[in-house]
């Protein structure tokens, strides 16, 4: 056994490696920092994102190379995927540290379960193994949970924290089992020996199909798709508004690299299957999600049910890639599932951002009225909103709209006509409820006069947030080839 | 019927019986002991599978470490055991009847046939086979990923536990021996400079 091992490479995975370190060096360093000095540890942890992103570019090469024992994948979807992440980590950083401080919650602990959190995410976009995929998922699942608690003396933070680390117990458990179940009917933990054994038809059908239903199940738990979307709203609405930015924009992206390792790279043998299960819970979640989004009066439950929409509508691109068995329309369709996730991690990076920028110290902003007259007090603002707004309802020509019409190209390309007109439908009942929030910033008077005080760095990113949510509608090939070459490269 | 099927039995029934004590015990300090048992049992049908390593690594760390901690932990928190229970009496018909439903529809999918002796023959062990050893060398070589990455899990277990429980109180009477030695007389006396009055007056 030990003679015939070789020791891994580890250049592919020299980003996690780096941030692996700096994990370790971040914890000690800021052991010896006060609360004054804090701005140290956050100007550590952006450079470390920033290190891993120079590494990742540079490591580049458009290879699929498999590595520590084929449990690790480093692919040009991996990497496209991962500099997403650090692009949207820094934003939250970046967003959340004025919210923090003013709420004394900008501690050491903030920063490292953070990255910690990163690191997760990085392992399950490029896990190749299913112990990889399920260890990513728990590293990334329980820094989550710690950081929703992370207020502690506030009850609803503590109650959302409980719900979210029963609930997502739960779905881990429903997740290893699928996997149990897929390991004994194939004999193998490895996502492509997996497609491999199913192909050669060694695998026993109805233990495979199983097994599928569990991993399913968990997957629709993390993009938080309906029937498995209990826990948003509540989390959402219960963690600290810096947290739910973060819980409601990175994690989406690697839950997407998930479902797709686990769906398309394994089981794509078992695609006719799995498809019904994704339209059955993209068209619910795209109606649920709408529906109950109209009676919020909370912005982040609002946003939270358009979350859940948002993720119905990402499915409808995933299900969409093997027709009948053919599967030639597989890298058009997952890339557009891929622009779909990267636009919304973009439009949720700005709207709550948005919602961060008017919370100041003991005020939080976070129902609907507080955007009343929001064009009296900064009309630049307003304007930044109202983009993401029409963004996220689909109005061309934004991002959210090429990601919608894509999506739905896709599932009419598919054969799914009735699918995609439900889709259309409830989006357009969707509509009413961004509408709303432009509204309020336009034609009602402020019931709030505070001046609006941010740091620079946050404005700027705030409005070039907005900016590219306009600018990429206006050129959405940019991003759009970009996902079909990374898929073209790594399938 | 072989002594080996019927040593399985015994510890299974056994395990069984000490799961449904953990869930039905009124005593947490019970329930915390029967899962104690259940775990010992469990470790017993390992040592079965010729599994010794996980077999005794289950009774170190499980019963000798964690349920240890966990009877300390329960005796010192005063739970109210009859409010938390309210209603269970309430809730166990249907509840016990969707887990009995789902039980029996997924054994009906999943016969014993796909996972018997004749589907998945055990593999054949050469007398001179160590677990711990076969156990230690794939964890260091083909596990080495997921077994560091593990670790990191634990970090943040541990930095989430410090974050969540460790707080400076406020109503503390703490002292630093340091402080109290260096305080002067002018940190705690403050002279004032009042005028006199006058003795006797009305």
């Amino acid at each position: 056994m030990l003679a015939n091992f070789v020791v891994p490479d580890l250049y592919p995975a020299a980003p996690e490696l780096f941030l692996a370190l700096m994990i370790c060096v971040i914890l000690l360093v800021d052991l010896f920092l006060g609360q004054a000095q804090r701005w140290i540890t956050a100007l550590l942890t952006v450079t470390t994102l920033l290190g891993c992103a120079a590494i990742t570019y540079n490591t580049m090469d458009g290879q699929s190379v498999l590595t520590f024992s084929d449990m690790f994948i480093d692919d040009l979807l991996a990497d496209f995927l991962k500099l997403m992440l650090y692009v949207s980590v820094i934003a939250v950083l970046v967003y959340s540290r004025d919210y923090l401080k003013a709420r004394g919650l900008d501690r050491g602990e903030y920063y490292v379960l953070l990255l910690c959190a990163t690191l997760g995410m990085m392992v399950m976009i490029s896990a190749a193994h299913l112990l990889s995929v399920y260890i990513g998922l728990e590293l990334l699942s329980l820094s989550l949970y710690a950081l929703v608690a992370i207020d502690r003396d506030s009850p609803r933070a503590t109650e959302a924290a409980m719900k979210y680390f029963v609930l997502g117990a739960l779905a881990s458990g429903l997740l290893l089992y699928g996997m149990s179940m897929i390991y004994g009917a194939t004999a193998t933990l490895q996502i492509g020996g997996i497609a491999q054994a199913i192909v050669a038809g060694s695998a026993n059908k109805t233990v495979l199909v199983f097994g599928l239903v569990f991993l399913v199940s968990g997957i629709a738990f993390k993009l938080g798709a309906v029937p498995f979307h209990m826990w948003i709203p509540d989390v959402y609405h219960g963690a600290p508004t810096a947290i739910t930015l973060f819980i409601g924009s990175a994690p989406k992206i690697a839950a997407f690299a998930m479902a797709l390792r686990l769906l398309v790279y394994g089981l794509f043998p078992l695609a006719h299957h799995w498809q019904v299960m994704l339209m059955i819970m993209a068209v619910l979640s795209i109606g649920l999600g709408n529906l109950a989004a109209i009676a919020q009066t909370n912005i982040k439950r609002m946003l939270a049910y358009s979350a859940i929409s948002h993720m119905g509508f990402m499915l409808l691109a995933l299900m969409s890639g093997i027709v009948g068995g053919d599967p030639s329309y597989m890298i058009p369709a997952y890339s557009a599932a891929m622009y779909y996730v990267v636009a919304y991690v973009l439009m949720s990076l700005g709207s709550f951002g948005m919602v961060l920028l008017l919370s100041r110290a003991g005020y939080e902003a976070e129902n609907l009225e507080d955007f009343k007259g929001l064009n009296r007090r900064s009309p630049w603002f307003a304007a930044v909103m109202m983009v993401l707004m029409f963004s996220m309802a689909g109005i061309p020509f934004f991002i959210g709209f090429f990601a919608k019409f894509s999506v739905l190209l896709m599932a009419v390309n598919a054969g799914y006509i009735v699918v995609a007109v439900i889709a259309v439908m409830f989006s357009l009942v969707g509509a009413f409820y961004y509408l709303r929030v432009v509204k309020l910033m336009y034609f009602d008077a402020p019931t709030d006069a505070a001046p609006i005080v941010a740091p620079l760095d946050m404005r700027v990113l705030l409005s070039a947030n907005g900016i590219a949510v306009a600018l990429f509608g206006i050129f959405p090939q940019a991003i759009m080839s970009l996902c079909a070459y990374a898929l073209v490269r790594s399938m | 019927m072989e002594f080996k099927t019927f040593v399985f039995y015994m510890l299974a029934t056994i395990m069984v019986l000490a799961s449904l004590r953990v869930i039905t015990a009124r005593n947490p300090v019970h329930a915390a002991l029967a899962l104690v048992l259940a775990f010992f049992n469990a470790a017993g049908i390992w040592l079965l599978l010729h599994a010794e390593f996980l077999a005794i690594a289950l009774i170190m760390v499980y019963v000798g470490a964690v349920m240890v901690l966990f009877l300390f932990v329960v005796m010192m928190l005063d739970i109210n055991i009859d409010r938390l229970r309210q209603g269970f009496w309430h809730y166990l018909p249907l509840g016990g009847l969707v887990g009995a439903l789902m039980i029996f529809e997924m054994s009906v999918v999943l016969g014993g046939h796909y996972f018997s002796l004749a589907e998945m023959a055990p593999p054949a062990i050469p007398a001179d086979h160590s677990n711990t050893r076969i156990l230690g060398r794939l964890l260091f070589t083909d596990y080495a990923y997921p077994f560091e990455l593990a670790s990191i899990v634990l970090l943040v277990g541990i930095v989430a536990a410090v974050m969540l429980t460790l707080r400076k109180r406020k109503d503390t009477k703490f002292m630093h021996p340091s402080d109290q030695v260096k305080v002067r007389r002018n940190d705690r006396v403050r002279m004032v400079s009042m005028p006199a009055e006058k003795e006797g007056g009305e």
